[in-house]
């Protein structure tokens, strides 16, 4: 098993906020939209620097929408800030209407997804978020794993022409990506070469694979470790190979098992190579308030999640 | 620049000629609204707006319209055909299989001078304002003018974005309202009133003015004229432009009932007969 190091855990959302500013300095065409939620997306250091290209919205997230696709008629790049919940289901027709369908080129930029957005509860913790921007036809879905791949993808996004969905979160966790690896859309990143089983994991979930992959590594099982960053377009390349090779796989996602990462490979791979699949998930169901380490484990998408899920579907070979 | 009455109004009539024969022609869409806005389309495209029909989405250095109320597709279409953006002979596919001229107006089949979807009502305010922050922010002067309908104000979005265009001082935006008082489902004083809805948007910070005479095109003319000298002074303006839903069909007009039917071949040779062939039908 490949050794991760860090040398310090940051939250996602500053990977955000620190691309923000770097894109904006890239790109004259970039500008930025917030719904009242400025520090919690750590957009600061952008406004400061472009105070011009930001446009504070206020609670008027269908109305940012509309804006944000108003926006690229006339060549700017929106970046868009709020809530991940606010940030799709609130807004899902706007989304559809005014930028997936007019092709308009918004990157919808969310934070606080899933369970890890903690004390505020279900009202907040969208778990659903990833089924609907990837049923949009053209949206590209991305969902970074730690502050340096955040950053990446928020630039990547700058040269990247079409509506995009960029998902991440609020709590600190472990900063492992090399922070000059190059972010490419739609490549998948291999962790760790294994041949007993196969490991697809995204966002938070891909620290908790590599320390699964350590555990199983104990128990004598050798695990293929594959980051997903971009759920649609789907690297279905890497994951058909890794699968040829170990014959099952687990997915883990921090997202409803209905609709996220899983489904989707579960999809690739019911039409290409049938294998034995389980799913790390939230099964069904909203979350509720708590610590964040607490709801990951309740709801079981942790490392010993993953473990019982890949010892399980080793024995479905 | 002094309007040609005359011209313009044949136009319209051209133009209504081509909306009851497209919604004839597939036997569906929505007539009502579509002739009753057909004076202010013909004045925005043939008068008052500055614009280039060989057609860049970005419409830099250039006057932009937004089309909020989807639905009356037949008017844009057809004025955007008169005014050259793509052949008229095209009209004849509206509605029907792979046709750019979809139900409501997209930009996904790459029909020239359409800039955004619509059809999904409330939504066009909020584009509008988005693509006139960036003419700011390009210093481009020209104007961006956006219709909705009167229904249509019953969205929430609608009332976000209203509150948003003072705020941020954004006076190069002409917005209309197609204040004809009904919707699909009848009178809108009756499906859901809309109040005094100068004195709401005034107490959102808009300059509000009234056409009230939208179906006569000497009056379109003035009030165009009228709300762009008021651009450019902080506010947002918006035209309370007052028509009658059907106008120039006389079986139409009065009643909601033609919002979105399609009138059969003995109704459409009445509506022809009522609106002169002008430029050639398509």
């Amino acid at each position: 098993m490949k050794k991760y190091t860090y040398t310090e855990s940051k939250d996602t959302r500053s990977g955000f906020g620190a691309g923000l500013l770097e894109a904006g300095r890239q790109n004259d065409k970039v500008v930025a939209l917030c719904a009242d939620l400025i520090g919690s997306l750590k957009m600061n250091d952008f406004i400061k620097e472009f105070p011009e290209r930001f446009f504070q919205i206020g609670i008027a997230e269908a109305n940012m929408m509309g804006i944000a696709a108003g926006l690229t008629i006339g060549g700017k790049i929106p970046f868009t800030g709020t809530f991940a919940n606010f940030s799709t289901g609130r807004v899902y027709d706007q989304i559809r209407q005014s930028i997936a369908y007019s092709d308009k080129n918004v990157k919808i930029c969310a934070s606080h997804a899933g369970l890890t957005l903690g004390e505020d509860g279900a009202t907040h913790q969208i778990l659903e978020d990833i089924g609907l921007m990837k049923m949009l036809p053209g949206m590209t879905v991305i969902n970074p794993c730690d502050f340096n791949q955040t950053k990446a993808a928020t630039l990547a996004l700058v040269n990247h022409v079409g509506p995009a969905y960029l998902r991440f979160g609020r709590p600190v966790v472990p900063n492992f990506t090399p922070s000059d690896q190059v972010f490419e859309i739609g490549k998948a990143v291999m962790l760790n070469e294994g041949t007993d089983v196969t490991i697809i994991a995204t966002g938070h979930l891909v620290w908790e694979a590599i320390q699964a992959g350590e555990e199983l590594e104990k128990l004598g099982i050798n695990a293929e470790i594959i980051n997903i960053h971009t759920i649609k377009p789907l690297d279905e390349e890497a994951v058909l190979n890794s699968v040829s090779k170990t014959g099952c796989v687990v997915t883990a996602e921090e997202h409803n098992r209905l609709g996220g990462l899983g489904d989707s490979v579960a999809q690739l791979l019911a039409t290409k190579r049938p294998t034995p699949q389980e799913f790390v998930a939230v099964n069904d169901s909203f979350g509720e308030s708590g610590k964040p380490a607490q709801l990951m484990e309740k709801y079981g998408l942790n490392a010993a999640s993953i473990v019982a899920a890949a010892r399980k579907v080793i024995t479905r070979k | 620049m002094s309007a040609d009455i005359n011209k313009l109004e044949q136009i319209a009539s051209q133009v209504r000629r081509d909306i009851v024969r497209m919604v004839h022609a597939c036997q569906s869409g929505h007539p009502g609204g579509s002739l009753g806005c057909t004076d202010y389309f013909v004045a925005l495209y043939f008068y008052a707006m500055k614009n280039d029909p060989s057609f860049n989405m970005d419409g830099i250095g250039e006057d932009l319209f937004f089309l909020s109320n989807g639905h009356i597709s037949p008017v844009f279409y057809s004025t955007l055909a008169r005014a050259g953006y793509f052949p008229v002979s095209e009209l004849a596919t509206f509605r029907k299989i792979d046709s750019r001229l979809q139900g409501h107006p997209t930009t996904h089949e790459g029909l020239p001078g359409i800039r955004i979807a619509s059809g999904s009502l409330g939504q066009g305010l909020s584009v509008a304002i988005g693509a006139a922050q960036a003419k700011k922010l390009n210093q481009d002067d020209n104007l961006v003018y956006v219709m909705m309908g009167d229904g249509e104000l019953q969205e929430g979005q609608v009332w976000e974005a209203a509150m948003y265009a003072p705020h941020n001082k954004m006076d190069n935006i002409i917005a209309a309202i197609d204040y004809n008082g009904a919707q699909i489902d009848g009178a809108t004083k009756d499906v859901l009133s809309l109040g005094n809805l100068r004195a709401k948007w005034e107490a959102f910070g808009w300059d509000v003015m009234e056409v009230e005479q939208g179906n006569n095109m000497a009056a379109v003319i003035q009030g165009l004229d009228e709300a762009k000298s008021r651009t450019g002074k902080g506010k947002p303006v918006m035209i309370l432009l007052h028509t009658e839903m059907g106008k120039g069909v006389d079986f139409m007009m009065g009643s909601h009932k033609w919002h979105g039917i399609a009138p059969n071949d003995e109704q459409l040779a009445s509506a022809l007969a009522q609106n002169a062939e002008t430029l050639g039908d398509y």
